[in-house]
């Protein structure tokens, strides 16, 4: 026969155990009756219940202990605390550890039952919505990072490898190589992924400010400060902490952030409370962090903290084969945000992207297709929509602002078929202002060459 | 032949016991008997509670168990209680002979209201087949129209009927094999 759920009641006293296990027991619920604490954390190591009654006065371990280690074997276990009397300290300490909800004894037949009844139904959705979430996860993660090629594929095992584990990592790499990318994927792959990721670009804030980002400041901590602020170890409570451009924070914010590393704790800018952390750390770089502390710019002990695991990301260039499916997964993106039917890059244009030094690495890379993509013609991006370095260098003409208007407007005009209204509509300026700027640059119904 | 016996305790109406007889007969097919007796409930009182513990009552009950009873009802004018509880309308034993309904909160009187003898002896009559669906092992049913719904306020035992839902009634067949004397 299939019950409404599966509860436990803990409550050292016999009378109590057996007339609420009857009464529950008539109610359809499968009831498991326990006299101490002891008694439910060994049973607790084999077996689940969905709902656990624990009263708060017990010989040994109190109700409240026993809900904190109860947790820790079955942190999804809804404890609902039964009082004696009802007081807020004690209902305050229950609902701070983690109950579900406090009751006072003798209980109210119709509110034990709603409850009970509430708590099943909120354990169930809870559930259906970490499944959810979870073939949400799965469905959106491949989609961030894209590459095949050998050192990817050894960035993606590291990631594999890593993620799932606790453990503190360094990101290094050049600019633009997609570091914040893998501390997500990172994040993604990690069971604290339903908590938040937060990111912190340290390098953008001055040494004041980056302290208050982190650890949040007390009113009146400084001029301004007029509410009490959280800072970001706090807001990633349960979840990660992403330090990027750490090679930039000053010696002192080492300091400060050495300790939180240590200590798992944050005092708040201008408070002298401590409070009590959980995150899991990822830090970024595109510094060479073993330079900096030969030059005494950074601490040892902060780069160890940090390089418990480490992940180096190539430059572009080192893994050029990558180049078409990132070029064809940006189009598919900017396609998609800029409603726009180009669906490939034509062949000669995709060789000459390959060719490109890529100093911007992918950020580079994505800014020159979502370029391309602006000025691009459906269905696919030619030669003509990139501007490739070669061409710039090779023409030391096209300097200046005036000769890349000038060779834009004549590309333009050229793709209209010298249809000169078409091209004003096209470069949204009027006809006659374009039939000034033609006349200057010389320019005939003969096609002109623009490179 | 085994029969269902009502037992009094305390002050209770005989007209309300008659009245209740042909209900549980007609539900449970069995022939119902008030017994000549009355068990008085004081030895249960609870000063500091002012209500009478009903696991002592059900507990006491056995003792007027004869060869000749199928089950036992006792019918109490007093508020019942189990220690963990404000209150209990009734309690059962679940598959076992005795079972005993309080009649105190069933008064339109008890809520500030007027009293209303009809809706009360209807109130008695569901919750005594609620608990003597206990006492054939029936647990509370998913149909709140059905006699066997939980309910632990007045308002909800108005909603259900005096009788069993199909589903329940079906678990209650077993009933005729008991009756034929092979329970005890």
């Amino acid at each position: 026969m299939s019950t409404l759920g599966k509860l436990l009641i803990v409550d050292d006293e016999l009378t109590v155990r057996d007339s609420l296990g009857k009464w529950f027991r008539e109610e359809g619920y499968d009831v498991t009756t326990l006299e101490n604490a002891g008694d439910a954390l060994t049973q607790l190591a084999t077996q689940r219940w969905d709902v656990a009654l624990v009263d708060i006065k017990m010989h040994g371990t109190d109700g409240i202990e026993l809900q904190r280690r109860m947790h820790e074997i079955d942190p999804e276990l809804l404890v609902i605390i039964m009082t004696g009397y009802a007081s807020v300290e004690t209902a305050v300490a229950a609902l701070k550890n983690g109950a579900y909800d406090y009751v006072t004894k003798p209980l109210d037949p119709d509110e034990i039952a709603h409850l009970v009844k509430n708590a099943l139904a909120h354990r169930r959705t809870t559930q259906e919505n970490v499944l959810l979430r979870e073939t949400v996860a799965e469905v959106a993660r491949p989609e961030d990072m894209v590459g095949q090629s050998g050192p990817m594929r050894k960035v993606f095992e590291a990631v594999e490898t890593v993620g799932p584990t606790d453990a503190t990592v360094l990101i290094t790499g050049e600019s633009g190589t997609g570091k914040e990318l893998v501390a997500r994927a990172i994040h993604q792959a990690s069971v604290r992924r339903f908590h938040p990721l937060v990111a912190i670009h340290c390098g953008a804030l001055t040494e004041t400010l980056l302290e208050s980002e982190l650890f949040g400041h007390e009113k009146g901590a400084f001029t301004g400060a007029q509410f009490r602020k959280k800072g970001k170890f706090e807001i990633a409570e349960g979840g990660t902490i992403f330090l990027d451009e750490i090679g930039d924070i000053s010696l002192k914010t080492q300091t400060d952030l050495l300790r939180v590393l240590q200590e798992r704790e944050i005092t708040r800018v201008g408070g002298n409370q401590t409070i009590k952390v959980d995150f899991r750390c990822i830090a970024a770089t595109n510094k060479d962090l073993e330079k900096l502390i030969e030059e005494g710019k950074f601490r040892p002990d902060l780069f160890y903290r940090l390089n418990v695991f480490r992940i180096e990301l190539p430059a572009l260039r080192e893994r050029r084969d990558d180049i078409p499916a990132l070029v064809n997964h940006f189009v598919r993106k900017f396609s998609l945000a800029m409603n726009k039917r180009i669906t490939r890059v034509a062949p000669a244009a995709m060789n000459q992207l390959q060719e490109q030094p890529w100093a911007g690495n992918v950020r580079e890379l994505e800014n020159a297709v979502e370029r391309a993509m602006v000025v691009g013609q459906e269905p696919e991006l030619k030669e003509q929509d990139f501007i490739f370095k070669s061409q710039v260098a090779s023409n030391g003409s096209s300097k200046t602002l005036e000769d890349m208007e000038r060779a834009y407007i004549l590309r333009v005009v050229e793709e209209c078929g010298g249809n000169q209204s078409h091209a004003a509509e096209m470069l949204d300026i009027d006809r006659v202002t374009l039939y000034h700027k033609l006349k200057k640059y010389g320019w005939t119904r003969t096609p002109v060459e623009t490179r | 032949m085994k029969q269902l016996q009502l037992l009094p305790i305390g002050n209770v109406d005989d007209g309300l016991l008659k009245d209740l007889r042909p209900a549980v007969e007609e539900t449970f097919q069995v022939s119902c008997k008030v017994l000549p007796v009355r068990l008085d409930p004081e030895f249960a009182y609870h000063g500091e509670r002012q209500q009478y513990h009903s696991s002592e009552i059900l507990h006491r009950m056995q003792s007027f168990l004869t060869e000749d009873s199928w089950r036992l009802l006792g019918i109490a004018a007093v508020d019942l209680y189990i220690p963990i509880l404000t209150f209990v309308f009734g309690e059962a034993q679940m598959g076992g002979p005795c079972a005993l309904v309080s009649t105190h909160r069933l008064r339109q009187e008890l809520y500030g209201l007027p009293a209303d003898p009809n809706l009360f002896g209807q109130r008695v009559i569901k919750e005594a087949v609620h608990e003597l669906g206990h006492t054939v092992s029936l647990t509370h049913c998913d149909d709140y129209r059905c006699a066997m719904a939980s309910s632990h306020a007045v308002e909800w035992i108005d909603l259900k009927e005096s009788t069993l839902c199909t589903t329940c009634r079906t678990a209650v067949t077993p009933v005729k094999q008991v009756l034929s004397g092979r329970f005890f």
